[in-house]
């Protein structure tokens, strides 16, 4: 599963100037104590105050430890393999952690390096691409400061997109294979004696794994719900629909689901319902093989029936 | 065994949908400095600090507090990281109390925050395996049906949520700080926002907040002389998100918080001798469910002290007079705003919103699925 | 001050990749089993519980809630979470108990890293503005440490990492007046301490480790590379005459911290010494450093 956002980073002012810095192709530290720290400290990390004075340090610096990339990582700054670096500015004392665009046979401590500034700049630090070799052509890195346009940066964007696997336990995977056939399997706490569907790794009140399959049918009561109005990012379902919390008949616990098949506004506690199966050569081991909920048509069910389950 | 903590200082940061002036280190550090005038020390009085927020991924940081750890004056200190989903406030106020109460240290400063503008929460949240249902709207998602259970069980008049958005976003106008400062609001104006998860309209709903709350505890020797909120007593209580049985309007692991609050407070009659509480009320319908909960009305009869006015300021108990989360939500400072707002009432250092004469308040924070519960009372007198 | 004392320790075995769920269920429940079994405690007599996890490891908010179903947290329970490893944990749970409120505690702490890329997620430690999005991975930063050191002579062998593995643990604490109900020969907490530094500021020392904690028969150190183990044995003040002992088959994160204070108890449980040391850390190079002695009495 691929879990992903493009964050929005609002910077302060130290930063802010750091990055503003940046897209005009110069370096700022900070000072204090005596020290340049690069990047700039937004704090003093003697006195705790604020950071007062910003300063300009060479975009060329040397080399104090570097570790091989042989093979990089998605987001990493080359693709390529490339050297790691911490390196130590001209004019500042603590060093910059960035990457080295250098053949590994050239890497050693102490070697001197200079930026290579992305073409397009945005105010992130990646608009350093990375460090190269200083050999005797200094000077052609550097492009012309006033084609970029020099607005204050008081954002970054970082996007960060993660890959995880997720995986079921052995009591839900019972339960996703019934689905994938049709079928929704429960199973009951051997301690407490509840029925719970889906089965759980551990029955949330003892503490013990579900054991004992019960199949349970695809009719059940609403017990409570809400009709949710609001869109917001990652929804797979369109507003307006119903959120209701289903009490199969036969289990001893509700679970959530969407209620289509009538207006919203006739969604009443207590109403009986009907699963809506997706076609079947759509089934796969997913909850969503019931594609909604809809009105059984049966008279309400009595409040006192699934009181103790609101 | 048992030491006294006392709050000497809160301070907290102007809340915003987006602070799109501090980053987050620079956020935090306006609650912390201002909590530190508050309390009158500097950094090298601090022996410890402890840090709540909600989940990382709200931030896309992984323990934020470490690449912060400097900013906000720990490096070389002992930093706790708390984290008790939207308990994690008052959870956090907790474990700084318990620092002191164990004997351990001396002053110890609680930081909460929540930059919720630098993604989208809604998203955060909803972020599930992908075997589980991807069905839910967020919080309200999630919450709103508990609240249509409650009206179905308490019999309550349907204008009673629209009553509390009044009061606390009204109370929230006499809050410096408070995100949502709506001084004109009318019932009639709630009633007519927009339904967002029927039963619970746009405006019965909290904002999502940036923001940051801080406190400065201290022992009974390192108080010397200053005004302070004596911690009487904490409580935290977990039960499963959902289990067969389980009672979302009421749940027993905050009935059972609040049992062990008023005993270890020496409160026998919460109603009378509690002066103000804030509580966690991030939709108002919760305000009458929480009252119930928290033992000052009985079970279905919470939203009648709502109804006749008195839970407003100027009322026998008066809930959320900061405005609460209902006016600020940034989630993970929450829990803290509430326990340094109680705090604030008893040291009479409230501003607009100080309750008269409030002796002790209840701080109250919840989170999860209704079952990680947080709170503390506070009180003016040793 | 209240004495309190590591009475049991139990942990999952550590595995490169269990088939189990992110929130940790499969591991926590065998082993909470095995800790009461040993401790003769039941869930109820359990009076705190603590635990440390992390959300982007599991790659889901919240996923330590799902965790409390391991207990069967219903009556509720008295409970609280670190987002740390969680030696943490037991720090907030022996504070509970020196408050006098609570007389046992149980700690635990889980990670299955192979739900996602650990090399990829730990990125994101580091600071999010001018260094995590550049992407580093724990072993690069790892390696600019390793060649420092090489360079001036603190050590010559090659850069080890410890794998990251999945795994659980869970330590069980009691106070003075239970400690002996609970367990023979209970391992007493003479001293708990920890610290935090700056981030990357420091490469070749790690002030935040520097405990005197004099003599110790064993140190169980918890470092993701062995060259740190010579880092930490500096600041420690570890002499030759010290066993010291690391991470061996896996760093199972979140929960390897608490297993090394699990793993020193067991020592003195067992006979094997009387005074120990553990230790365990936190965030990238060492960042935050906790020390724990352990004494037979």
């Amino acid at each position: 599963m691929e879990v992903g956002f493009d964050y929005t980073r609002s910077l302060g002012p130290t930063l802010s100037a750091f990055m503003t810095g940046l897209v005009g192709g110069r370096i700022l530290g900070s000072r204090s104590g005596g020290q340049v720290h690069v990047p700039p400290l937004e704090y003093d990390p003697v006195t705790l105050q604020p950071t007062a004075e910003l300063v300009e340090v060479s975009d060329v610096g040397t080399v104090v430890s570097w570790s091989w990339m042989a093979q990089p990582l998605p987001g990493q700054p080359l693709s390529t393999p490339f050297a790691w670096a911490l390196i130590r500015l001209d004019g500042a004392d603590t060093p910059l952690l960035h990457a080295i665009d250098a053949p590994l046979e050239s890497m050693h401590t102490g070697m001197r390096v200079q930026a290579h500034w992305a073409d397009s700049r945005v105010g992130s630090i990646r608009d350093i691409a990375c460090f190269l070799r200083v050999d005797h052509e200094l000077t052609a890195m550097f492009d012309d400061v006033s084609a970029h346009q020099l607005h204050d940066q008081s954002m970054t964007v970082t996007p960060i997109h993660l890959s995880y696997t997720h995986t079921a336990s052995p009591e839900e995977s019972r339960y996703l294979r019934a689905l994938a056939e049709g079928r929704i399997i429960g199973q009951r706490c051997p301690m407490c004696r509840k029925v719970y569907v889906p089965p759980r790794g551990a029955c949330p009140t003892d503490g013990v794994p579900t054991t004992d399959d019960v199949e349970l049918p695809d009719v059940g009561t609403i017990t409570t719900f809400c009709i949710v109005n609001v869109p917001f990012p990652g929804q797979r379902t369109k507003p307006p629909y119903v959120h209701a919390a289903v009490l199969l008949d036969g289990a001893d616990i509700p679970f959530s689901h969407l209620v289509l098949g009538c207006p919203a506004s006739d969604v009443r506690m207590g109403m009986r319902v009907r699963a809506v199966w997706k076609p079947r050569e759509q089934w796969t081991t997913s909850p969503q093989n019931i594609d909604h909920f809809e009105p059984a048509g049966e008279p309400d069910a009595d409040y006192e029936t699934y009181a103790e389950h609101l | 065994m048992k030491q006294q903590a006392a709050v000497i200082g809160v301070g907290q940061t102007h809340h915003a949908t987006k602070r799109a002036d501090v980053s987050m280190a620079g956020l935090c550090r306006e609650a912390i400095d201002r909590a530190m005038r508050d309390a009158d020390v500097g950094w090298a009085d601090i022996d410890a600090v402890v840090l709540g927020k909600a989940p990382d991924l709200f931030e896309g940081v992984m323990m934020p507090e470490l690449y912060m750890a400097e900013s906000i004056g720990a490096a070389g200190k002992p930093l706790l990281r708390v984290h008790t989903a939207g308990s994690v406030g008052g959870a956090t106020g907790i474990v700084a109390a318990s620092l002191i109460q164990s004997g351990v240290h001396s002053r110890v400063l609680a930081v909460a925050f929540e930059k919720q503008s630098e993604s989208n929460a809604m998203w955060a949240l909803s972020i599930r395996p992908p075997f589980e249902m991807p069905l839910g709207a967020g919080a309200g998602g999630y919450f709103a049906p508990h609240i249509r259970a409650y009206i179905r069980r308490s019999g309550a008049p349907v204008h009673i949520g629209a009553m509390v958005a009044v009061k606390d976003r009204r109370n929230g106008a006499l809050n410096e700080y408070a995100h949502l400062r709506q001084p004109d609001i009318t019932l009639e104006s709630v009633q007519a926002s927009p339904m967002l998860w029927d039963p619970v309209r746009y405006d019965e709903t909290c904002p999502s907040s940036d923001g940051a709350c801080a406190i400065v505890l201290a022992s009974a020797d390192a108080v010397q002389g200053r005004t302070a909120a004596w911690v009487k007593a904490t409580a935290m209580r977990t039960e499963p998100t959902m289990f067969s049985g389980k009672d979302h309007v009421n749940p027993r692991a905050g009935r059972e918080a609040a049992e062990a609050l008023w005993r270890q407070a020496g409160i026998t009659d919460p109603l009378a001798q509690i002066d103000t509480a804030e509580i966690y009320v991030p939709f108002s319908w919760y305000e009458p469910m929480w009252l119930e909960n928290l033992g000052f009305a009985e079970p279905g009869h919470g939203w009648r002290l709502t109804e006749v006015g008195d839970t407003a300021i100027g009322g026998s108990l008066p809930i959320n007079p900061s405005g609460g989360v209902m006016c600020s939500n940034p989630i993970g400072a929450s829990g803290l705003l509430r326990f340094g707002e109680a705090a604030m009432q008893v040291m009479g250092r409230a501003g607009e919103h100080q309750v008269e004469g409030a002796r002790n308040a209840l701080g109250h924070a919840y989170g999860g699925g209704s079952q990680y519960f947080s709170m503390w009372v506070v009180s003016s007198e040793r | 001050m209240r004495d309190v004392a590591v009475v049991g320790f139990a942990e999952s075995p550590h595995t490169f990749a269990t088939p189990g769920t992110s929130n940790g269920v499969e591991m926590l429940v065998p082993i909470f089993a095995e800790v009461l079994g040993k401790t003769g405690l039941s869930k109820a007599d359990v009076d705190f519980w603590c635990s440390g996890s992390s959300d982007y490891l599991a790659g889901r908010a919240f996923s330590f809630v799902s965790a409390v179903d391991a207990i069967g947290a219903y009556p509720p329970i008295n409970e609280s979470h670190v987002e740390m490893d969680a030696a943490w944990a037991l720090y907030e749970a022996w504070l509970k108990i020196l408050t006098g409120e609570v007389d046992t505690a149980l700690v635990y702490g889980f990670g299955k890293a192979s739900a996602g890329d650990p090399r990829r997620v730990l990125a994101l430690q580091l600071d999010p503005y001018v260094v995590a999005p550049l992407w580093p991975d724990p072993d690069s930063l790892a390696g600019l440490q390793h060649r420092m050191g090489l360079e001036a002579g603190l050590w010559s062998e090659p850069l080890t990492p410890v794998p990251f593995a999945d795994g659980a643990s869970v330590v069980v604490l009691a106070s003075g007046d239970r400690a002996g109900d609970l367990c023979d020969r209970p391992a007493w907490i003479t001293r708990i301490e920890h610290r935090v530094d700056a981030q990357l500021r420091h490469w070749l020392d790690v002030p935040s480790a520097r405990f005197e904690v004099g003599d110790v028969e064993i140190a169980e150190v918890h470092a993701p590379y062995r060259h740190q183990e010579i880092l930490l044995a500096r600041e420690l003040g570890l002499g030759d005459g010290v066993a010291v002992n690391g991470l061996r088959e896996g760093n199972p994160m979140f929960a390897a911290g608490l297993a090394r204070i699990g793993t020193a108890a067991t020592h003195i449980h067992d006979g094997r010494a009387n005074r120990v040391l553990a230790h365990a850390s936190s965030g990238p190079l060492l960042q935050q450093n906790l020390v724990c002695i352990l004494e037979a009495r």
